[in-house]
């Protein structure tokens, strides 16, 4: 795909504005339609791109697999360990309730974080389906 | 005519279930085998999906002064079920392909009965 | 204070430390995370056991949310009995699993290997404890896909394609299942299983509902491995590393029996799955041509972990057998057996592992002489044989027993006699092999081989004995199954 500056001029402008629409879809996600999962893939997606294009070597620099696979098990360790920290201030497991001062404030952080756990472990998990298998035929 | 029109959301998840179904069976090629299963698996979105709508419903998100009074809203939950389903479905067919790659680069085929040849030989 | 939080730890442990597993990167971490997570399970569920049966049922609400609409689990004497077995289980296969893997797993996969034995472990003990239908699927999904990449792990390449076969059939069976659970959501507008329980009987009588049934029964019975869908299981365990045969096979069939228990007589009831037409008798003739054709397929086979496995397929009939009289006794020898068959066939596969380790093979051929070489092993395979089989003082017998006293209950004569008759089946395969292991003479073509080492025989002889002890003090094990069939029924508590 080197060649082809037409794609490389537009995923190079493109590819931000998927990472940050990703970010907004994974933050406005406790307000509107969103949240970790959505945003994860998206995330994934633009990364994708940017390896299709811009070749698996490229992508491999910036995000070499040991990073990734890292990436897929903190997520999820952030996952339960919100999950654990609301045991620890007396709540039942899961219950972001416990984890600010009021209940609703709780709620908001618990469900962030969660969120946030979601979408590092999908964003990591797409991509490192996506380099394994492109990996695999070289 | 009613019992076809009324239902047709539920006709459609037969059709596209039996379809998907057919193919896990009848295809011999293990990647199409998958893309069966992932039809099949496609239609029992659909289903949940269509259960989870409320004749004259809105999308369940609560914004002031919108939408008639008293409000009423589709029921959101089969969807958050459902993106469950999906999340599994995708795990499912990554885990399926790669299976497939493997058995590819171990045998040399995709084609069920050229594999089950090879492995009746000791 | 943390003795409240117990159903929540029982699956929170497991799952947060395979993540870590990841995070370690080194086997021999991976691996004593695995196991002080494991017999951290065990006594969580030890003391979960132990509170159903001072102060019934347990229910926690994940999150706070109260239970129709929040997740609740929900632990009575049924599932905490299942969640013994499998916490129990995974505990004695996790120090086993150490050389086993070694052994049989390139070292780059080790700490990947454990991190999917946990999740599995997560996954079967999630099913069990949830009191969520559409949880049920989720946690049942998990233990299947890591389930998958376990088996797919085999040294054979066969086991690839065992693994895909039961990535495709266990993937149909899961989608049956939440067709069922959707339609059932559909009639009932909940998910919460004692709700559901609560609301089905206004609608039993609809074609929903029976449509519902059906599906999920299907659905359970592709992931149990009930006669005629039991055609991924003899692979997938044949050609599965050593541990995870053991862990599988011990544990996988027996939480989606206990699923189907379950959704059968809480959710739908007993009355209901009663009057579904000819369903009893169905699933006795399944049961029964199940043990018959299964344990006649074992006596053919050379691989003795695929004959093993095909007796796994027959004893799947036998727990499918007491379920299909619909009654107490029944039932409990049904639950009983699901102890039962966990123990003997631990102990038998993780000989069999053993013997794996050592001779690098377990065709039939290639065990001739091992009586004299590996006494212990082989001694561990005899007595878990004899298990098998259902001879007084082990565990088989005290199953066959109750599924023979609920049969002359019923006054069901001819069931008794083949119960009986099939056992004779599991004699020719187990003295195929003892005799072909205490009185051929060892191969001369291949090197002189010793006992397993001790990390390999201390956990088999452990479940061996587990095997006699249990069989001889059944106060333990008919009593909570005996409890466990009556709530069931609905009979108490």
């Amino acid at each position: 795909m080197r060649h082809h500056v037409i794609l490389r001029v537009v995923a190079k402008l493109s590819i931000p504005f998927i990472f940050l629409f990703a970010l907004y879809v994974q933050f406005h996600g406790d307000f509107g339609p969103g949240g970790g999962f959505q945003a994860g893939v998206i995330f994934g997606a633009a990364f994708i791109l940017y390896a299709l294009i811009f070749g698996l070597d490229n992508a491999l620099k910036v995000a070499p697999i040991n990073v990734v696979i890292f990436f897929i098990a903190a997520g999820l360790l952030l996952f339960a360990g919100v999950g654990v920290a609301a045991l620890l201030y007396g709540g039942k497991f899961l219950d972001y309730g416990v984890l600010a001062s009021d209940f609703v404030a709780g709620q908001h952080l618990g469900i962030l974080l969660v969120e946030l756990g979601v979408g590092i472990t999908v964003a990591a998990v797409m991509i490192a389906v996506f380099f394994t298998f492109a990996d695999r035929g070289r | 005519m009613d019992f076809f029109l009324g239902h047709y959301n539920y006709w459609i998840f037969i059709f596209l279930m039996m379809l998907g179904f057919y193919v896990v069976v009848a295809r011999g090629n293990l990647v199409k085998k998958i893309i069966g299963l992932n039809i099949f698996q496609a239609s029992v979105f659909l289903l949940y999906i269509s259960i989870g709508k409320v004749l004259g419903g809105t999308a369940p998100i609560i914004i002031d002064g919108y939408g008639t009074d008293p409000v009423i809203y589709s029921n959101p939950l089969p969807h958050v079920l459902i993106l469950t389903a999906i999340v599994v479905g995708v795990a499912t067919t990554a885990l399926g392909l790669s299976l497939v790659v493997r058995i590819n680069e171990a045998y040399g085929t995709i084609e069920e009965d050229e594999i089950s040849e090879m492995d009746r030989e000791p | 204070m943390i003795a409240a939080h117990y159903p929540a730890l029982q699956i929170a442990l497991p799952l947060i430390a395979a993540p870590l597993c990841v995070l370690l990167r080194r086997g021999t971490w991976a691996w004593l995370v695995t196991v002080a997570v494991s017999w951290t399970a065990l006594y969580v569920s030890v003391q979960l056991l132990l509170q159903v049966l001072a102060s019934g049922p347990i229910s926690y609400e994940l999150g706070g949310w109260a239970a129709p609409w929040g997740i609740e689990y929900r632990v009575d004497s049924v599932n905490a009995f299942v969640l013994l077995i499998v916490s129990g289980i995974s505990a004695i296969s996790a120090p086993y699993a150490y050389k086993s893997v070694i052994h049989e797993i390139p070292e780059h996969q080790h700490y990947l290997f454990y991190s999917a034995y946990l999740l599995c472990l997560t996954g079967l003990l999630g099913i069990v404890i949830t009191g969520d239908a559409f949880n049920v699927f989720v946690f049942l999904e998990i233990s299947s896909l890591s389930s998958y990449v376990l088996i797919s792990l085999g040294k054979d390449r066969k086991a690839v394609t065992a693994a895909y076969q039961y990535l495709v059939m266990g993937t149909i069976g899961a989608t049956f299942f939440l067709i069922g659970v959707g339609l059932i959501y559909a009639m009932t507008g909940t998910l919460n299983m004692a709700d559901i329980a609560n609301r089905i009987d206004q609608v039993q009588n609809t074609r929903t509902v029976l449509a519902a049934f059906a599906f999920i029964t299907v659905g359970l019975g592709l992931k149990l491995a009930l006669f005629p869908l039991h055609l991924w299981l003899p692979n997938a365990y044949a050609y599965a590393p050593s541990v995870v045969t053991v862990f599988l096979a011990a544990t996988a069939t027996k939480v989606a029996i206990y699923t189907m228990l379950r959704f059968v007589f809480t959710l739908f009831g007993t009355d209901f799955a009663l009057d579904v037409t000819l369903l009893a008798e169905f699933l006795m003739a399944l049961a029964l041509v199940g043990v018959f054709a299964a344990s006649i397929t074992a006596i053919f086979q050379n691989n003795i972990k695929r004959m093993l496995a095909y007796s796994s397929v027959a004893q799947v009939g036998y727990m499918m057998l007491g379920v299909s009289f619909f009654s107490v006794t029944g039932l409990t020898g049904g639950i009983v057996h699901l102890f039962n068959h966990a123990m003997m066939k631990g102990a038998l596969f993780m000989a069999l592992g053993a013997i794996f380790f050592r001779v690098g093979s377990v065709h039939i051929d290639r065990i001739r002489g091992l009586g004299k070489q590996m006494p212990f092993t082989m001694f561990a395979f005899v007595i878990g044989g004899l298990s098998l089989i259902g001879i007084p003082l082990t565990v088989g017998f005290i199953s066959k027993w109750y599924l023979i006293l609920a049969a002359l209950e019923r006054g069901w004569w001819p069931i008794a006699g083949l119960v009986l008759l099939s056992s004779l089946l599991a004699i020719v395969y187990v003295w195929r092999v003892v005799e072909v292991a205490y009185f051929r003479d060892p191969p001369t073509n291949h090197p002189k081989v010793t006992e397993a080492p001790l990390s390999l025989l201390v956990p088999t002889w452990i479940l061996v004995l587990a095997n006699i002890y249990f069989g001889v003090d059944t106060t333990l094990t008919v009593g909570v199954a005996d409890t466990a069939a009556k709530v069931l029924l609905g009979l108490g508590q």
